[in-house]
């Protein structure tokens, strides 16, 4: 166990965990009848834990993230985050979408300072001060000024990242946010987003379908099946940290995704 | 070799071939009208459109151009002020959607010409119907090109805002209104053209100025040289207005614009 995950430990015993869910469900009423998204999920997450969740398309990982943002009620059970229901979006909640969604007329600067501006309706100097620093923390010092047009994939999510951090939440949600960029940048992104964490830790709920993606980030990988989506394996990563490319291709790693790719081929209904 | 590239890049120029084109047509024009003696009154070849222009002084004719652009302008700027109102409404309110839709396709359904006369008995004669037919024939295009820009903001922005807790007005304002400039645009460069369009239908049915006003009057004493001569004004002013609009774009909302058009 490495010494963060002790610190993880302790924390628990004394404080409520991050984010929990207690016999979680969510049925969409849709035209053709109820659909059942989610059934019975029940888990927690200790604070400044890199959780991955992966599973197929369609295993109600985007309806989890949009239950613990706020943005969904659920049908069922219940979303806690440090012990308290969550029953609208809650201010220590950052969310990185799949696809940046950048507002295209505002400078790489102004998207980031967005969230505050668009919250509170005025970005002041201490604000801006900030997006600077977060700017420079995803590498993207000399691009302040420029549209997001003018940037690639890669650094375009680097800006969605900035702008999730500028409200400095507790619990940053990540939406499958490297799934649009192609490998070597996937896989670039990821070490700079563990750099990121290990400098300032955050309890990560990380959505992706990369079995090497999940392994190489989290803590702990969930595993998920649908429909309806449930909690099918719940595996502790104990790679050691800091992790690197090197990580990557060790024996470890090969073993943890060998037993994951396994566990999701398994069930015909989990094929990725 | 060298000769052939020359030539290449003159044709890839991008007025080169328009200006060709047209010049062919006008000298095309002005040949058939001379050989076949067209009548005038028929046909005026170029030659004679541009003696109409010298039959009426400058004095005048900017008091006509003036006149038709006053109108088309307000027409246009008051329309634009009610139509983004509507949209953002028509968006907002899925019960007002309901309600309201139908009617504005039912005005856009009546003819504008058919209209013009009745809004001159209604209103008088004075300013208040041109610019009510100006507001009419241009406020579609602009309600239903801005709805469409309000509703195609991604969905992540939306649920970012909501994530937020923002006021609903600043999910309008920040997010919504400027993704929609581009489709609100495409809407104001028709719209500008129609509001000229609007503004001389209303002068055809009553005026005593304006560009409308002189054609009709010319034609009636079979002037036609000079109705000719008002046509290819207001062409040019719609031109000119859309290229105006075009600009305004180009200048205010760069990041609008498709890549290759920046």
């Amino acid at each position: 166990m490495n010494p963060k995950m002790k610190i993880a430990a302790a924390n628990s015993a004394i404080a409520p965990p991050a984010l929990s869910f207690k016999g979680l469900g969510q049925v969409y009423q849709t035209g053709s009848g109820p659909l059942e998204a989610l059934r019975g999920v029940e888990f927690s997450v200790d604070r400044h834990q890199f959780v991955a969740v992966l599973g197929p398309s369609g295993c109600g990982k985007s309806t989890l993230l949009r239950l613990i943002a706020g943005l969904l009620k659920p049908s069922s059970g219940r979303v806690e985050a440090f012990g308290h229901p969550i029953t609208e979006p809650r201010d220590d909640i950052g969310i990185v979408f799949q696809n940046p969604t950048l507002l295209p007329w505002a400078s790489v600067e102004d998207n980031v300072v967005f969230p505050v501006k668009h919250k509170t309706g005025r970005v002041s100097r201490e604000d801006r001060e900030r997006a600077r620093n977060l700017l420079d923390k995803v590498g993207l010092t000399g691009f302040e000024k420029r549209l997001p047009a003018e940037l690639s994939g890669g650094m375009q999510q680097r800006v969605g990242i900035a702008r999730a951090l500028h409200m400095n939440p507790d619990i940053l949600l990540m939406d499958e946010p490297f799934s649009a960029l192609d490998a070597l940048t996937r896989e670039e992104m990821g070490f700079e987003l563990l750099r990121i964490w290990e400098a300032q830790p955050k309890t990560v709920l990380f959505i992706t379908h990369s079995i090497s993606e999940a392994v190489l980030l989290a803590d702990r990988v969930l595993v998920m099946s649908g429909s309806p989506g449930w909690v099918i394996e719940d595996i502790s990563i104990e790679i050691p940290r800091p992790r690197g490319i090197e990580t990557s291709s060790s024996a470890e790693m090969q073993d943890y995704a060998g037993h994951l790719r396994k566990l999701l081929l398994k069930r015909p209904e989990t094929q990725l | 070799m060298r000769q052939t590239r020359s030539f290449r890049s003159l044709v890839d120029m991008p007025f080169f071939l328009p200006t060709v084109t047209f010049a062919l047509v006008v000298i095309l024009w002005q040949l058939a009208a001379d050989i076949f003696a067209i009548p005038s009154f028929i046909l005026p070849s170029p030659t004679r459109i541009l003696g109409g222009f010298e039959q009426i002084d400058l004095a005048r004719w900017t008091d006509h151009v003036w006149a038709t652009l006053r109108i088309a302008l307000i027409g246009y700027l008051l329309s634009i002020a009610i139509s983004l109102p509507i949209a953002i409404m028509l968006v907002r309110s899925k019960l007002l959607s309901r309600a309201f839709y139908p009617i504005l396709v039912v005005i856009q359904s009546m003819p504008v010409v058919a209209i013009a006369p009745i809004m001159i008995v209604v209103l008088g004669s004075e300013d208040a119907p041109r610019i009510v037919i100006t507001c009419l024939i241009t406020f579609f295009p602009l309600v239903v090109s801005t709805a469409t820009g309000l509703m195609a903001t991604p969905e992540e922005l939306i649920e970012l805002s909501k994530s937020l807790k923002a006021p609903a007005w600043r999910e309008i304002t920040q997010i919504r209104l400027p993704y929609a400039v581009p489709y609100i645009f495409s809407a104001l460069k028709i719209s500008i053209t129609l509001a000229v369009i609007g503004a001389v239908v209303a002068e055809f049915v009553a005026a005593e100025k304006g560009i409308g006003y002189f054609i009709q009057f010319s034609t009636s004493f079979f002037k036609l040289p000079e109705a000719w001569a008002g046509l290819v004004i207001l062409v040019i002013m719609s031109l000119l207005l859309f290229q105006a609009v075009a600009v305004i774009q180009r200048v205010l909302f760069p990041w609008s614009l498709p890549k290759e058009g920046r």
